[in-house]
Protein backbone atom coordinates (compact mmCIF):
# COMPACT_ATOMS: atom_id res chain seq x y z
CA UNK A 1 0.00 0.00 0.00
CA UNK A 2 2.76 2.22 0.83
CA UNK A 3 4.63 1.29 -2.03
CA UNK A 4 1.40 2.64 -4.53
CA UNK A 5 1.81 5.85 -2.50
CA UNK A 6 5.16 6.10 -2.95
CA UNK A 7 4.46 5.55 -6.48
CA UNK A 8 1.58 7.66 -6.30
CA UNK A 9 3.58 10.42 -5.12
CA UNK A 10 6.64 10.46 -7.21
CA UNK A 11 3.75 10.71 -10.11
CA UNK A 12 2.23 13.51 -8.41
CA UNK A 13 5.98 15.04 -8.52
CA UNK A 14 6.24 14.64 -11.69
CA UNK A 15 2.94 16.56 -12.59
CA UNK A 16 4.31 19.23 -10.10
CA UNK A 17 7.61 19.09 -11.71
CA UNK A 18 6.09 19.80 -15.11
CA UNK A 19 3.50 22.45 -13.57
CA UNK A 20 6.36 24.35 -12.41
CA UNK A 21 8.43 24.00 -16.23
CA UNK A 22 5.02 25.38 -17.77
CA UNK A 23 4.34 28.14 -15.30
CA UNK A 24 8.02 28.78 -15.97
CA UNK A 25 7.70 29.04 -19.69
CA UNK A 26 4.70 31.53 -18.96
CA UNK A 27 6.59 33.65 -16.63
CA UNK A 28 9.65 33.58 -19.26
CA UNK A 29 7.37 34.58 -22.34
CA UNK A 30 5.69 37.13 -20.51
CA UNK A 31 8.75 38.74 -18.76
CA UNK A 32 10.10 38.69 -23.00
CA UNK A 33 7.19 40.34 -23.97
CA UNK A 34 7.71 43.23 -21.55
CA UNK A 35 11.52 43.41 -22.52
CA UNK A 36 10.47 44.21 -25.99
CA UNK A 37 7.93 46.82 -25.05
CA UNK A 38 10.77 48.92 -23.65
CA UNK A 39 12.06 48.88 -27.30
CA UNK A 40 9.02 50.05 -28.86
CA UNK A 41 9.69 49.11 -32.20
CA UNK A 42 8.53 45.62 -31.91
CA UNK A 43 7.30 44.17 -35.13
CA UNK A 44 4.11 42.52 -35.72
CA UNK A 45 6.41 39.52 -36.76
CA UNK A 46 7.97 39.04 -33.55
CA UNK A 47 4.60 39.05 -31.62
CA UNK A 48 2.81 36.63 -34.15
CA UNK A 49 5.88 34.48 -33.35
CA UNK A 50 5.77 34.37 -29.60
CA UNK A 51 1.77 33.77 -30.25
CA UNK A 52 3.08 30.79 -32.22
CA UNK A 53 5.72 29.99 -29.62
CA UNK A 54 3.28 29.71 -26.80
CA UNK A 55 0.39 27.62 -28.75
CA UNK A 56 3.11 24.95 -29.57
CA UNK A 57 4.05 24.73 -26.23
CA UNK A 58 0.56 24.49 -24.38
CA UNK A 59 -0.32 22.10 -26.97
CA UNK A 60 2.89 20.09 -25.95
CA UNK A 61 2.61 20.29 -22.48
CA UNK A 62 -1.20 19.14 -23.41
CA UNK A 63 0.45 15.75 -24.73
CA UNK A 64 2.92 15.23 -22.03
CA UNK A 65 -0.12 15.76 -19.80
CA UNK A 66 -2.44 12.99 -21.72
CA UNK A 67 0.77 10.93 -21.33
CA UNK A 68 1.47 11.11 -17.59
CA UNK A 69 -2.45 10.83 -17.12
CA UNK A 70 -2.52 7.53 -18.44
CA UNK A 71 0.65 6.50 -16.61
CA UNK A 72 -0.78 8.04 -13.25
CA UNK A 73 -3.74 5.82 -13.30
CA UNK A 74 -1.88 2.80 -14.00
CA UNK A 75 0.63 3.79 -11.09
CA UNK A 76 -2.37 5.01 -8.76
CA UNK A 77 -5.21 2.81 -9.26
CA UNK A 78 -5.13 1.59 -5.85
CA UNK A 79 -4.19 4.20 -4.00
CA UNK A 80 -7.31 6.41 -3.31
CA UNK A 81 -4.98 9.08 -1.53
CA UNK A 82 -3.25 9.16 -4.53
CA UNK A 83 -6.15 9.71 -6.75
CA UNK A 84 -7.21 12.41 -4.91
CA UNK A 85 -3.77 14.05 -4.26
CA UNK A 86 -3.74 13.95 -8.19
CA UNK A 87 -7.47 15.24 -8.50
CA UNK A 88 -6.45 18.36 -5.93
CA UNK A 89 -3.34 18.96 -7.97
CA UNK A 90 -5.23 18.83 -11.51
CA UNK A 91 -7.79 21.34 -9.90
CA UNK A 92 -5.44 23.64 -8.87
CA UNK A 93 -2.98 23.32 -12.28
CA UNK A 94 -6.15 24.05 -14.42
CA UNK A 95 -6.94 26.79 -12.19
CA UNK A 96 -3.59 28.68 -12.12
CA UNK A 97 -3.38 27.77 -16.19
CA UNK A 98 -7.01 29.48 -16.27
CA UNK A 99 -5.57 32.66 -14.66
CA UNK A 100 -2.20 32.25 -16.33
CA UNK A 101 -3.83 32.54 -19.32
CA UNK A 102 -6.05 35.27 -18.88
CA UNK A 103 -3.28 37.19 -17.21
CA UNK A 104 -1.35 36.74 -20.34
CA UNK A 105 -4.19 37.37 -22.63
CA UNK A 106 -4.95 41.01 -20.89
CA UNK A 107 -0.56 41.99 -21.19
CA UNK A 108 -1.02 40.38 -24.82
CA UNK A 109 -3.67 43.02 -25.85
CA UNK A 110 -1.96 45.32 -24.87
CA UNK A 111 1.00 44.37 -26.62
CA UNK A 112 -0.42 43.42 -29.51
CA UNK A 113 -1.89 47.31 -29.65
CA UNK A 114 1.19 48.84 -29.03
CA UNK A 115 2.87 49.31 -32.59
CA UNK A 116 -0.09 51.24 -33.53
CA UNK A 117 0.78 53.58 -31.33
CA UNK A 118 4.26 54.25 -31.95
CA UNK A 119 4.39 57.66 -33.44
CA UNK A 120 6.38 61.05 -33.09
CA UNK A 121 4.55 64.13 -32.01
CA UNK A 122 6.03 65.19 -35.20
CA UNK A 123 4.57 62.57 -37.19
CA UNK A 124 1.46 63.10 -35.68
CA UNK A 125 1.17 66.81 -36.70
CA UNK A 126 2.55 66.10 -39.92
CA UNK A 127 -0.65 63.50 -40.47
CA UNK A 128 -3.09 65.81 -39.26
CA UNK A 129 -1.66 68.80 -42.17
CA UNK A 130 -2.05 66.23 -45.08
CA UNK A 131 -5.31 65.05 -43.96
CA UNK A 132 -6.65 67.85 -45.22
CA UNK A 133 -4.63 67.93 -48.53
CA UNK A 134 -6.04 66.11 -51.06
CA UNK A 135 -3.51 64.27 -53.62
CA UNK A 136 -4.38 63.54 -56.86
CA UNK A 137 -2.44 61.06 -57.58
CA UNK A 138 -4.48 58.01 -58.65
CA UNK A 139 -2.12 55.54 -60.06
CA UNK A 140 -0.07 54.31 -57.73
CA UNK A 141 -1.26 53.42 -54.58
CA UNK A 142 -1.05 55.91 -51.70
CA UNK A 143 0.36 55.32 -48.69
CA UNK A 144 -1.79 55.79 -45.65
CA UNK A 145 -0.02 55.21 -42.13
CA UNK A 146 -1.56 52.18 -39.87
CA UNK A 147 -1.70 54.21 -36.70
CA UNK A 148 -4.66 54.92 -34.14
CA UNK A 149 -3.17 57.40 -31.37
CA UNK A 150 -3.78 59.88 -33.87
CA UNK A 151 -7.60 59.16 -34.70
CA UNK A 152 -8.11 58.24 -31.15
CA UNK A 153 -7.58 61.10 -29.42
CA UNK A 154 -9.51 62.96 -32.49
CA UNK A 155 -12.24 61.11 -31.69
CA UNK A 156 -11.78 61.71 -28.08
CA UNK A 157 -11.98 65.68 -29.48
CA UNK A 158 -14.75 65.56 -30.99
CA UNK A 159 -15.95 64.05 -27.66
CA UNK A 160 -15.80 66.62 -26.16
CA UNK A 161 -16.38 69.40 -28.55
CA UNK A 162 -19.91 67.58 -28.95
CA UNK A 163 -20.42 67.46 -25.17
CA UNK A 164 -19.74 70.90 -25.33
CA UNK A 165 -22.54 71.65 -28.19
CA UNK A 166 -25.08 69.76 -26.51
CA UNK A 167 -24.33 71.80 -23.02
CA UNK A 168 -24.73 74.72 -24.90
CA UNK A 169 -27.84 73.39 -26.72
CA UNK A 170 -29.56 72.60 -23.85
CA UNK A 171 -29.98 69.26 -25.57
CA UNK A 172 -31.95 66.78 -22.77
CA UNK A 173 -31.61 63.23 -23.53
CA UNK A 174 -33.74 60.96 -21.89
CA UNK A 175 -32.84 57.72 -20.95
CA UNK A 176 -29.49 58.50 -21.64
CA UNK A 177 -26.73 60.94 -20.47
CA UNK A 178 -25.18 63.71 -22.54
CA UNK A 179 -21.73 61.65 -22.02
CA UNK A 180 -22.71 58.69 -23.39
CA UNK A 181 -24.71 59.73 -26.49
CA UNK A 182 -21.38 61.78 -27.50
CA UNK A 183 -18.88 59.11 -26.99
CA UNK A 184 -21.57 56.54 -28.60
CA UNK A 185 -21.78 58.66 -31.10
CA UNK A 186 -18.46 59.65 -32.08
CA UNK A 187 -16.91 55.52 -31.64
CA UNK A 188 -20.23 54.71 -33.14
CA UNK A 189 -19.24 56.99 -36.43
CA UNK A 190 -15.40 55.72 -36.13
CA UNK A 191 -15.94 52.09 -35.42
CA UNK A 192 -19.14 51.98 -37.65
CA UNK A 193 -18.66 53.11 -40.87
CA UNK A 194 -14.83 51.88 -41.26
CA UNK A 195 -16.35 48.65 -40.72
CA UNK A 196 -19.14 49.18 -43.42
CA UNK A 197 -16.54 50.66 -45.99
CA UNK A 198 -14.27 48.15 -45.05
CA UNK A 199 -16.78 45.69 -46.10
CA UNK A 200 -17.24 47.66 -49.37
CA UNK A 201 -13.64 47.87 -49.93
CA UNK A 202 -13.62 43.87 -49.92
CA UNK A 203 -16.27 43.57 -52.20
CA UNK A 204 -15.06 46.04 -54.54
CA UNK A 205 -11.16 44.57 -54.07
CA UNK A 206 -9.67 47.63 -52.63
CA UNK A 207 -6.27 47.19 -50.77
CA UNK A 208 -7.06 48.56 -48.10
CA UNK A 209 -6.66 47.02 -44.49
CA UNK A 210 -8.87 47.26 -41.48
CA UNK A 211 -6.38 49.35 -39.48
CA UNK A 212 -5.64 51.75 -42.28
CA UNK A 213 -9.46 52.37 -42.84
CA UNK A 214 -9.96 53.47 -39.04
CA UNK A 215 -6.83 55.18 -39.51
CA UNK A 216 -7.77 56.84 -42.92
CA UNK A 217 -11.51 57.82 -41.24
CA UNK A 218 -10.20 59.00 -38.05
CA UNK A 219 -7.54 61.50 -39.55
CA UNK A 220 -10.87 62.16 -41.80
CA UNK A 221 -12.84 63.40 -38.69
CA UNK A 222 -9.83 66.45 -37.98
CA UNK A 223 -11.78 68.27 -40.36
CA UNK A 224 -15.28 67.84 -38.56
CA UNK A 225 -13.56 69.01 -34.95
CA UNK A 226 -12.19 72.41 -36.78
CA UNK A 227 -15.53 72.79 -38.38
CA UNK A 228 -17.70 71.75 -35.41
CA UNK A 229 -15.67 73.47 -32.74
CA UNK A 230 -15.58 77.25 -34.86
CA UNK A 231 -19.51 76.69 -35.74
CA UNK A 232 -20.46 75.63 -31.83
CA UNK A 233 -18.83 78.97 -30.88
CA UNK A 234 -20.07 81.16 -34.12
CA UNK A 235 -23.15 80.66 -34.81
CA UNK A 236 -23.47 81.82 -38.87
CA UNK A 237 -25.02 79.48 -41.15
CA UNK A 238 -23.40 80.96 -44.02
CA UNK A 239 -20.18 80.12 -42.05
CA UNK A 240 -21.22 76.75 -41.33
CA UNK A 241 -21.62 75.89 -44.99
CA UNK A 242 -18.83 77.90 -45.66
CA UNK A 243 -16.55 75.81 -43.39
CA UNK A 244 -18.82 72.39 -44.48
CA UNK A 245 -17.95 73.01 -47.94
CA UNK A 246 -13.91 74.21 -47.49
CA UNK A 247 -12.80 72.20 -44.43
CA UNK A 248 -15.22 68.85 -44.24
CA UNK A 249 -15.34 68.78 -47.82
CA UNK A 250 -10.97 68.87 -48.14
CA UNK A 251 -10.60 66.05 -45.63
CA UNK A 252 -13.16 64.06 -47.37
CA UNK A 253 -11.64 64.45 -50.76
CA UNK A 254 -8.61 63.51 -49.34
CA UNK A 255 -10.25 60.09 -48.24
CA UNK A 256 -11.59 59.77 -51.63
CA UNK A 257 -8.01 60.48 -53.17
CA UNK A 258 -6.64 58.08 -51.68
CA UNK A 259 -9.27 55.52 -51.86
CA UNK A 260 -9.35 55.97 -55.38
CA UNK A 261 -5.82 55.00 -55.95
CA UNK A 262 -6.17 51.98 -54.01
CA UNK A 263 -9.00 50.84 -55.78
CA UNK A 264 -8.76 49.48 -59.36
CA UNK A 265 -12.27 50.28 -62.02
CA UNK A 266 -14.82 53.08 -62.15
CA UNK A 267 -17.69 51.79 -60.71
CA UNK A 268 -16.01 49.91 -57.79
CA UNK A 269 -14.26 53.52 -56.98
CA UNK A 270 -17.43 54.89 -57.61
CA UNK A 271 -19.53 53.00 -55.13
CA UNK A 272 -16.69 52.94 -52.38
CA UNK A 273 -16.30 56.77 -52.67
CA UNK A 274 -19.36 57.78 -53.25
CA UNK A 275 -20.52 56.14 -50.06
CA UNK A 276 -17.71 57.45 -47.43
CA UNK A 277 -17.75 60.95 -48.89
CA UNK A 278 -21.61 60.85 -48.72
CA UNK A 279 -21.55 59.60 -45.29
CA UNK A 280 -19.03 61.65 -43.99
CA UNK A 281 -20.07 64.86 -45.57
CA UNK A 282 -23.56 63.91 -43.66
CA UNK A 283 -22.40 62.95 -40.61
CA UNK A 284 -21.20 66.39 -40.30
CA UNK A 285 -24.17 68.04 -41.01
CA UNK A 286 -25.86 66.19 -38.56
CA UNK A 287 -23.29 66.84 -35.80
CA UNK A 288 -23.86 70.02 -36.39
CA UNK A 289 -28.29 71.00 -36.38
CA UNK A 290 -28.55 67.90 -34.17
CA UNK A 291 -26.60 69.91 -31.37
CA UNK A 292 -26.77 73.44 -32.68
CA UNK A 293 -28.20 76.40 -30.56
CA UNK A 294 -28.60 80.30 -30.92
CA UNK A 295 -26.20 82.66 -30.10
CA UNK A 296 -27.73 83.88 -26.67
CA UNK A 297 -27.72 80.43 -25.53
CA UNK A 298 -24.05 80.55 -23.91
CA UNK A 299 -24.30 83.61 -22.90
CA UNK A 300 -27.07 82.59 -20.57
CA UNK A 301 -25.39 79.99 -19.78
CA UNK A 302 -22.72 81.76 -18.29
CA UNK A 303 -24.65 84.90 -16.99
CA UNK A 304 -26.46 82.88 -14.87
CA UNK A 305 -30.18 82.15 -13.66
CA UNK A 306 -30.92 86.04 -12.91
CA UNK A 307 -31.22 86.79 -16.65
CA UNK A 308 -35.06 86.15 -18.72
CA UNK A 309 -34.61 83.11 -19.97
CA UNK A 310 -33.77 83.02 -23.63
CA UNK A 311 -35.73 83.15 -26.53
CA UNK A 312 -35.13 80.91 -28.87
CA UNK A 313 -34.54 82.51 -32.23
CA UNK A 314 -37.35 81.21 -34.11
CA UNK A 315 -34.85 79.52 -36.38
CA UNK A 316 -35.55 79.11 -40.14
CA UNK A 317 -36.64 75.17 -39.81
CA UNK A 318 -37.88 75.05 -43.49
CA UNK A 319 -34.86 77.04 -44.65
CA UNK A 320 -32.86 74.46 -43.03
CA UNK A 321 -34.66 71.31 -43.80
CA UNK A 322 -34.37 73.03 -47.52
CA UNK A 323 -30.67 72.81 -47.26
CA UNK A 324 -30.17 69.74 -45.38
CA UNK A 325 -32.64 68.34 -48.70
CA UNK A 326 -29.65 69.59 -51.12
CA UNK A 327 -27.13 68.45 -49.83
CA UNK A 328 -28.54 65.30 -49.60
CA UNK A 329 -29.60 65.23 -52.98
CA UNK A 330 -26.12 66.53 -54.20
CA UNK A 331 -24.80 63.85 -52.24
CA UNK A 332 -27.02 60.86 -54.17
CA UNK A 333 -26.16 62.92 -57.25
CA UNK A 334 -22.45 62.49 -56.17
CA UNK A 335 -22.87 59.08 -55.58
CA UNK A 336 -25.08 58.02 -58.51
CA UNK B 1 7.59 -2.45 -7.84
CA UNK B 2 6.39 1.30 -7.43
CA UNK B 3 8.47 1.76 -4.73
CA UNK B 4 11.58 0.82 -7.01
CA UNK B 5 10.35 2.41 -9.37
CA UNK B 6 10.06 5.50 -6.75
CA UNK B 7 13.28 5.20 -6.46
CA UNK B 8 14.61 4.81 -9.54
CA UNK B 9 13.02 8.21 -10.17
CA UNK B 10 13.95 9.79 -7.35
CA UNK B 11 17.90 8.92 -7.80
CA UNK B 12 18.84 10.91 -10.53
CA UNK B 13 17.42 13.86 -8.69
CA UNK B 14 19.60 13.92 -5.89
CA UNK B 15 22.43 11.57 -6.82
CA UNK B 16 24.01 14.98 -8.17
CA UNK B 17 23.89 16.25 -4.60
CA UNK B 18 25.51 13.61 -3.08
CA UNK B 19 28.96 14.40 -5.62
CA UNK B 20 28.99 17.85 -4.14
CA UNK B 21 31.07 18.61 -1.59
CA UNK B 22 32.67 22.15 -0.58
CA UNK B 23 35.94 21.76 0.37
CA UNK B 24 37.13 24.67 3.14
CA UNK B 25 39.69 26.61 1.22
CA UNK B 26 37.37 27.67 -1.43
CA UNK B 27 35.55 30.99 -0.22
CA UNK B 28 31.47 31.27 -1.05
CA UNK B 29 30.61 34.16 -2.28
CA UNK B 30 27.46 36.11 -1.37
CA UNK B 31 25.77 36.84 2.48
CA UNK B 32 24.39 33.88 4.13
CA UNK B 33 23.95 35.15 6.94
CA UNK B 34 20.22 34.58 8.30
CA UNK B 35 18.92 37.67 9.93
CA UNK B 36 17.48 36.38 13.05
CA UNK B 37 18.21 38.85 15.76
CA UNK B 38 18.24 41.85 13.72
CA UNK B 39 14.57 42.87 13.34
CA UNK B 40 13.77 44.67 9.48
CA UNK B 41 12.91 47.95 9.22
CA UNK B 42 9.04 46.97 8.78
CA UNK B 43 8.72 44.58 11.78
CA UNK B 44 9.67 47.90 13.89
CA UNK B 45 6.15 49.22 12.45
CA UNK B 46 3.98 46.54 13.70
CA UNK B 47 0.25 47.66 13.22
CA UNK B 48 -0.87 44.88 15.14
CA UNK B 49 -1.34 46.26 18.27
CA UNK B 50 -1.86 50.26 17.57
CA UNK B 51 -4.77 52.04 18.39
CA UNK B 52 -7.32 52.33 15.57
CA UNK B 53 -6.61 55.93 16.24
CA UNK B 54 -3.07 55.71 15.13
CA UNK B 55 -3.69 53.82 12.20
CA UNK B 56 -6.42 56.31 10.52
CA UNK B 57 -3.93 59.17 11.46
CA UNK B 58 -1.37 57.73 9.43
CA UNK B 59 -3.53 57.08 6.36
CA UNK B 60 -4.82 60.50 6.86
CA UNK B 61 -1.74 61.97 7.11
CA UNK B 62 0.11 60.33 3.93
CA UNK B 63 -3.24 61.47 2.01
CA UNK B 64 -2.39 65.12 2.92
CA UNK B 65 1.06 65.01 2.10
CA UNK B 66 0.57 63.93 -1.11
CA UNK B 67 -2.56 67.14 -1.43
CA UNK B 68 0.61 69.20 -0.12
CA UNK B 69 2.78 67.54 -3.23
CA UNK B 70 0.32 68.91 -5.82
CA UNK B 71 -0.05 72.31 -4.61
CA UNK B 72 3.86 72.32 -5.00
CA UNK B 73 4.25 70.20 -7.77
CA UNK B 74 8.29 69.40 -7.35
CA UNK B 75 9.71 66.80 -9.31
CA UNK B 76 9.32 64.23 -6.37
CA UNK B 77 8.13 60.59 -6.56
CA UNK B 78 6.48 60.66 -3.29
CA UNK B 79 3.22 60.69 -5.21
CA UNK B 80 4.42 58.06 -7.54
CA UNK B 81 5.68 55.42 -5.20
CA UNK B 82 3.00 54.49 -2.71
CA UNK B 83 -0.42 55.68 -4.59
CA UNK B 84 -3.40 55.05 -2.82
CA UNK B 85 -7.19 56.19 -4.23
CA UNK B 86 -8.54 57.61 -1.27
CA UNK B 87 -7.35 60.97 -2.09
CA UNK B 88 -8.83 60.88 -5.29
CA UNK B 89 -12.00 59.29 -4.39
CA UNK B 90 -12.54 62.28 -1.97
CA UNK B 91 -11.92 64.45 -4.77
CA UNK B 92 -13.91 63.44 -7.07
CA UNK B 93 -17.17 62.86 -4.66
CA UNK B 94 -16.77 66.35 -3.53
CA UNK B 95 -16.34 67.81 -6.89
CA UNK B 96 -19.62 66.01 -8.14
CA UNK B 97 -21.23 66.67 -5.44
CA UNK B 98 -20.46 70.63 -5.79
CA UNK B 99 -21.52 70.30 -9.26
CA UNK B 100 -24.78 68.50 -8.86
CA UNK B 101 -26.14 71.85 -8.06
CA UNK B 102 -28.92 70.74 -5.92
CA UNK B 103 -31.52 70.59 -8.70
CA UNK B 104 -32.12 66.64 -8.16
CA UNK B 105 -35.83 66.80 -7.39
CA UNK B 106 -36.56 69.39 -10.15
CA UNK B 107 -37.09 68.35 -13.86
CA UNK B 108 -33.55 67.18 -16.14
CA UNK B 109 -32.02 70.81 -16.39
CA UNK B 110 -29.14 69.84 -18.15
CA UNK B 111 -26.44 70.68 -15.52
CA UNK B 112 -24.03 67.40 -15.08
CA UNK B 113 -25.40 65.00 -12.91
CA UNK B 114 -23.30 63.44 -10.28
CA UNK B 115 -22.88 60.15 -11.98
CA UNK B 116 -22.20 62.01 -15.21
CA UNK B 117 -19.00 63.93 -13.62
CA UNK B 118 -17.72 60.48 -11.56
CA UNK B 119 -17.64 58.96 -14.92
CA UNK B 120 -16.19 61.61 -16.65
CA UNK B 121 -13.26 61.35 -13.76
CA UNK B 122 -13.02 57.75 -13.86
CA UNK B 123 -13.22 56.84 -17.50
CA UNK B 124 -10.86 59.85 -18.28
CA UNK B 125 -7.69 59.01 -15.76
CA UNK B 126 -8.45 55.23 -17.53
CA UNK B 127 -8.13 56.19 -21.11
CA UNK B 128 -5.20 58.40 -20.22
CA UNK B 129 -3.06 55.83 -18.34
CA UNK B 130 -4.12 53.28 -21.06
CA UNK B 131 -2.70 55.42 -23.67
CA UNK B 132 0.14 56.73 -21.83
CA UNK B 133 1.18 52.53 -21.31
CA UNK B 134 0.85 52.39 -24.97
CA UNK B 135 3.35 54.74 -25.73
CA UNK B 136 5.35 53.22 -24.18
CA UNK B 137 5.60 54.53 -20.29
CA UNK B 138 6.79 53.04 -17.77
CA UNK B 139 4.78 53.32 -15.07
CA UNK B 140 1.88 51.38 -13.56
CA UNK B 141 -1.81 51.50 -14.11
CA UNK B 142 -2.80 52.98 -10.74
CA UNK B 143 -0.02 55.34 -9.83
CA UNK B 144 -0.75 56.99 -12.81
CA UNK B 145 -4.56 57.27 -11.79
CA UNK B 146 -3.66 58.05 -8.06
CA UNK B 147 -1.63 60.85 -9.89
CA UNK B 148 -4.42 62.34 -11.85
CA UNK B 149 -6.94 61.73 -9.25
CA UNK B 150 -4.85 64.13 -7.17
CA UNK B 151 -4.01 66.59 -9.71
CA UNK B 152 -7.78 66.75 -9.69
CA UNK B 153 -7.26 69.10 -6.23
CA UNK B 154 -6.36 72.72 -7.99
CA UNK B 155 -9.99 72.13 -10.04
CA UNK B 156 -11.91 71.37 -6.46
CA UNK B 157 -10.70 74.29 -5.15
CA UNK B 158 -11.81 76.31 -8.08
CA UNK B 159 -14.87 74.93 -7.82
CA UNK B 160 -15.06 75.74 -4.28
CA UNK B 161 -14.19 79.58 -5.30
CA UNK B 162 -16.59 79.68 -8.29
CA UNK B 163 -19.45 78.50 -5.77
CA UNK B 164 -18.78 81.43 -3.52
CA UNK B 165 -19.12 84.03 -5.59
CA UNK B 166 -21.87 82.68 -7.44
CA UNK B 167 -22.87 83.33 -3.81
CA UNK B 168 -22.35 86.91 -3.84
CA UNK B 169 -23.84 87.48 -7.21
CA UNK B 170 -23.81 86.35 -10.95
CA UNK B 171 -22.51 88.84 -13.60
CA UNK B 172 -20.15 90.36 -15.80
CA UNK B 173 -17.33 90.70 -12.55
CA UNK B 174 -18.66 87.66 -10.98
CA UNK B 175 -17.88 85.70 -14.68
CA UNK B 176 -14.66 87.28 -15.17
CA UNK B 177 -13.10 86.40 -11.53
CA UNK B 178 -14.53 82.66 -12.60
CA UNK B 179 -12.53 82.93 -15.31
CA UNK B 180 -9.44 83.71 -14.16
CA UNK B 181 -9.82 81.67 -11.26
CA UNK B 182 -10.85 78.31 -12.90
CA UNK B 183 -8.05 78.68 -16.08
CA UNK B 184 -5.31 79.72 -13.22
CA UNK B 185 -6.20 76.27 -12.15
CA UNK B 186 -6.53 74.38 -14.82
CA UNK B 187 -3.20 75.26 -15.74
CA UNK B 188 -2.07 74.20 -11.93
CA UNK B 189 -3.54 70.96 -12.50
CA UNK B 190 -2.22 70.02 -16.14
CA UNK B 191 1.51 71.65 -15.04
CA UNK B 192 1.41 69.42 -11.55
CA UNK B 193 0.00 65.78 -13.59
CA UNK B 194 2.39 66.44 -16.62
CA UNK B 195 5.69 67.48 -13.71
CA UNK B 196 4.60 64.02 -11.94
CA UNK B 197 3.74 62.03 -14.97
CA UNK B 198 6.42 63.26 -17.91
CA UNK B 199 9.87 61.40 -16.14
CA UNK B 200 7.99 58.20 -16.92
CA UNK B 201 8.01 58.63 -20.65
CA UNK B 202 9.81 58.22 -23.52
CA UNK B 203 11.21 61.97 -24.24
CA UNK B 204 10.32 62.41 -27.42
CA UNK B 205 6.86 61.51 -26.86
CA UNK B 206 5.67 64.00 -23.96
CA UNK B 207 3.27 66.30 -26.16
CA UNK B 208 1.51 63.04 -27.19
CA UNK B 209 0.69 61.78 -23.00
CA UNK B 210 -0.27 65.96 -22.66
CA UNK B 211 -2.44 66.15 -24.66
CA UNK B 212 -5.39 64.08 -23.33
CA UNK B 213 -4.50 65.09 -19.86
CA UNK B 214 -5.02 68.70 -21.27
CA UNK B 215 -8.19 67.64 -22.99
CA UNK B 216 -9.20 65.91 -19.40
CA UNK B 217 -8.43 68.64 -17.27
CA UNK B 218 -10.38 70.99 -19.52
CA UNK B 219 -13.62 69.37 -20.18
CA UNK B 220 -13.33 69.31 -16.54
CA UNK B 221 -12.76 72.80 -16.20
CA UNK B 222 -15.29 73.90 -18.96
CA UNK B 223 -17.95 72.09 -17.02
CA UNK B 224 -16.90 74.36 -13.24
CA UNK B 225 -17.13 77.59 -15.45
CA UNK B 226 -20.45 77.22 -17.46
CA UNK B 227 -21.46 75.15 -13.69
CA UNK B 228 -24.78 77.49 -12.47
CA UNK B 229 -26.84 76.92 -9.17
CA UNK B 230 -30.25 76.25 -10.62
Amino acid sequence: MSAAAGGSRSGTAGDWGGFEDNMQGGGSAVIDMENMDDTSGSSFEDMGEMHQRMKEEEEEEGETGAAEDEDGEFLGMKGLRGQLGRQVADQMWQVGKRQATRAFSLYANIDILRPYFDVEPIQVRARLMESMIPVKMINFPQKIAGELYGPLMLVFTLVAILLHGMKTSDTIIREGTLMGTAIGTCFGYWLGVSSFIYFLAYLCNAQITMVQMLSLLGYGLFGHCITLFVTYNIHFHSLFYIFWLGVGGLSTLRMVAVLVSRTVGHTQRLILCGTLAALHMLFLLYLHFAYHKVVEGILDTLEGPNMPPFQRVARDIPLVSNAVLNTTAKAIALTL
Amino acid sequence: MAASEGGVDGGPLFAGLADVSISGDIPVEGEITVPVGSRSPDEDYSTLDEPVKDTIMRDLKAVGKKFVHVMYPKKSSALLRDWDLWGPLVLCVSLALMLQGGSADSKDDGGPQFAEVFVIIWFGAVVITLNSKLLGGTISFFQSLCVLGYCIMPLTVAMLVCRLVLLAGSGTISFIIRLIVVVAMFGWSTLASTAFLADSQPPNRKGLVVYPIFLFYFVISWMILTFTPQ
